[in-house]
């Protein structure tokens, strides 16, 4: 936060600049020595342990199976949080909608799909077979049927995680789109429906763009979270990242350097996509459209008016 | 639907009535608007007078008597006796028949100025980009801000944004201007800009609805004053007569505290001294 002012007052200041002994801050070193201690001897004895292998580390990181799993797993967030996106979206809309039953709808979904465990739907999606054994895409109430098959082909392991992964995600993302809807003031879409724009013309034109700078931060961080979550599916046979390295080690029961290897991986992607995030924040941000560079704009010409 | 003159008015207000819940904010109001007319509303603040604008472009469903805008109702279609609810599709196209102006501007804030005033003539409209754009620098010619085209509202200030904000109304070539509170805004030495495209809207024959507390404009510019109060309108005249010699008290009242320098409403126009009430406003 530097000051106009700073530049003029620089070569007075340096004339007589103070010179003064610094705090000595003991505490700080006493406490950082400390866990510095503890921290080596973790490692050590990490590192000393027999038992555990650190040169499997490298030789599995590049392993065929964990790269098709790993593989796997970036399919499976960005397909599942498409789906969630593009339901998240929807929901909002009808949650907002003056239209009473797709309010219900929306909430009701919300509802649903936030208040039971990711892990309950993922199951619940692998075994629906079992109860709707024909899946079919046709009239309601008619037996008009436009294409069926057989569940248990259609809701593949694979499928039934991008559908339970993405189902439950879009309950969440509906919460954040609404908020990125709400933060676009009213003001707006009074002037754009003065002006005969129609409701949904308003929502695409105005609204919408607006919420997307708002919506990018916390979507970053779902987006993270679905790389995480989507391990679970490695419960319902689905060989992603966790399941691939699973299958490794109930062979060679190097269970703990498989789960490093693992985490390496985890720890890439998540630090890939907070990098993305960056960059996708800055380049969003340069629009002065948001309300945040509309406040900045408005103290920097403050600022300018009081010199 | 015509009146004695032969005229049909603009807005035909009968017997409007509006709540919010509860609360009546519109309790029978009457008015009718001819075409090149400036009505200028005053009133105290919650009297009713924004509600009673966004009731004239269905901004707000109205739930008694009957609103008229050229002639057709507002929100509603008469046949055969019965009235039908107007779909939000017809309601829109009505809407772009008639332009608003908001206290607080309310650009589109991810547009460009050209593109606030392209977006409806062109969504709305199905005008080709072409014509739009050379609509658009024609009107932000008359409000004085072509070279503004490519800026957004943040850097403008806020007369600017209120003056882009007129030109985005009327790229829609509205029949009719509604006008809530356009100045109130805005830094006093700012006000002026607006006022005068406001000026030469009405000198080149725009129907207008104009609530203000700038008596100055309004003795200008309005042909007729309109006093809001609790929702009906206490009185009614030619600007001389209502803000000079006020029959109602309220009205007088109400004057007084906007025309003294002490007042907090009016207060800053620099127009001030020569618009002090004639008379006694305390009696
Ligand atoms: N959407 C709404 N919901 C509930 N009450 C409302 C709503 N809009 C306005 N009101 C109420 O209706 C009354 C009239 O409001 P309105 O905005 O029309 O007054 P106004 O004359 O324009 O006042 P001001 O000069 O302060 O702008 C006020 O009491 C207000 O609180
Ligand atoms: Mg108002």
């Amino acid at each position: 936060m530097s000051t106009p002012d700073a530049p003029n007052l620089a070569p007075e200041s340096n004339a007589d600049r103070i010179v003064a002994v610094p705090v000595r801050h003991y505490g700080r070193w006493l406490g950082g020595a400390a866990v510095l201690l503890l921290l080596l001897d973790l490692g050590f004895a990490v590192a000393r342990n027999k038992n555990f292998k650190f040169g499997l580390v490298p030789h599995y990181l590049f392993d065929p199976v964990i790269l098709t799993g790993l593989k796997t797993t970036l399919e499976l967030t960005v397909i599942a949080m498409a789906v969630a996106i593009g339901l998240g979206v929807i929901a909002a809309v009808f949650r907002l909608s003056p239209n009473p039953v797709l309010k219900a709808t929306s909430g009701t979904y919300i509802w649903f799909f936030r208040g039971t465990p990711v892990l309950v739907q993922l199951i619940f999606w692998f075994n629906l077979g079992i109860i709707f054994p024909r899946i079919r895409l046709g009239i309601p109430f008619t037996d008009l049927t436009l294409w069926s098959a057989p569940t248990n082909d259609a809701i593949r392991p694979l499928t039934a995680a991008i559908l339970g992964l993405g189902l439950n995600e879009g309950a969440y993302v509906a919460e954040i789109v609404r908020a990125g809807i709400i933060s676009v003031g009213k003001g707006q879409t009074d002037a754009a429906a003065a002006l005969g724009m129609r409701r949904s013309a308003v929502m695409r034109r105005v609204v919408l763009p607006q919420a997307v700078p708002v919506v990018i931060p916390p979507m970053g961080n779902e987006f993270i979270g679905m790389l995480k979550y989507s391990a679970l599916a490695s419960v319902i046979a689905v060989e992603e990242l966790l399941g691939s390295v699973e299958r490794i080690y109930s062979t060679n029961l190097r269970t703990l350097e498989l789960l490093v290897v693992a985490s390496i991986w985890y720890l890439a992607c998540t630090t890939a996509l907070t990098i993305g995030q960056h960059y996708l924040e800055r380049y969003v941000g340069r629009s002065r459209a948001t309300p945040q560079a509309t406040a900045g704009w408005r103290i920097w010409t403050l600022r300018r008016a009081a010199h | 639907m015509t009146t004695a003159t032969g005229r049909t008015p603009v807005v035909r207000a009968h017997r409007v009535r509006k709540n919010f819940g509860r609360l009546e904010v519109l309790r029978g109001v009457d008015l009718d608007v001819f075409p090149g007319e400036v009505v200028v509303i005053i009133g105290r603040s919650g009297s009713g007078k924004s509600t009673f604008l966004r009731c004239i472009n269905h901004l707000e469903k109205i739930d008694g008597g009957l609103l008229y805008v050229n002639g057709q109702l507002i929100g509603y279609r008469e046949k055969a006796d019965r009235i039908y609810e107007l779909r939000e599709r017809e309601v829109a196209e009505k809407r772009a028949e008639i332009g608003m102006v908001f206290q607080q501007f309310n650009l589109f804030s991810h547009m460009t100025v050209m593109r606030n005033l392209t977006e409806a003539p062109m969504r709305v409209r199905r005008l080709p980009k072409a014509q739009a754009v050379e609509r658009a620098y024609r009107l932000l010619d008359r409000v004085g801000l072509r070279d503004k085209a490519a800026a957004y509202p943040a850097q403008l200030s806020g007369g600017q944004q209120q003056r882009v904000a007129i030109a985005r109304a009327l790229a829609m070539e509205p029949s009719l201007m509604l006008f809530d509170e356009p100045t109130s805004a805005l830094d006093p030495e700012l006000v002026g800009d607006v006022l005068e495209v406001m000026k030469g809207l009405a000198a080149d024959g725009m129907t207008m609805v104009v609530v203000t507390h700038e008596v100055g404009f309004a003795r200008e510019v309005g042909d007729r004053v309109i006093v809001m109060d609790e929702g009906v309108i206490i009185e009614e005249g030619v600007p001389e007569q209502v803000l000079s010699a006020p029959k109602n008290p309220t009205t007088r009242e109400f004057l007084a505290r906007v025309l003294t320098p002490t007042g907090s409403v009016g207060a800053t126009s620099d127009v001030l001294p020569e618009y002090t009430v004639k008379g006694d406003p305390g009696t």
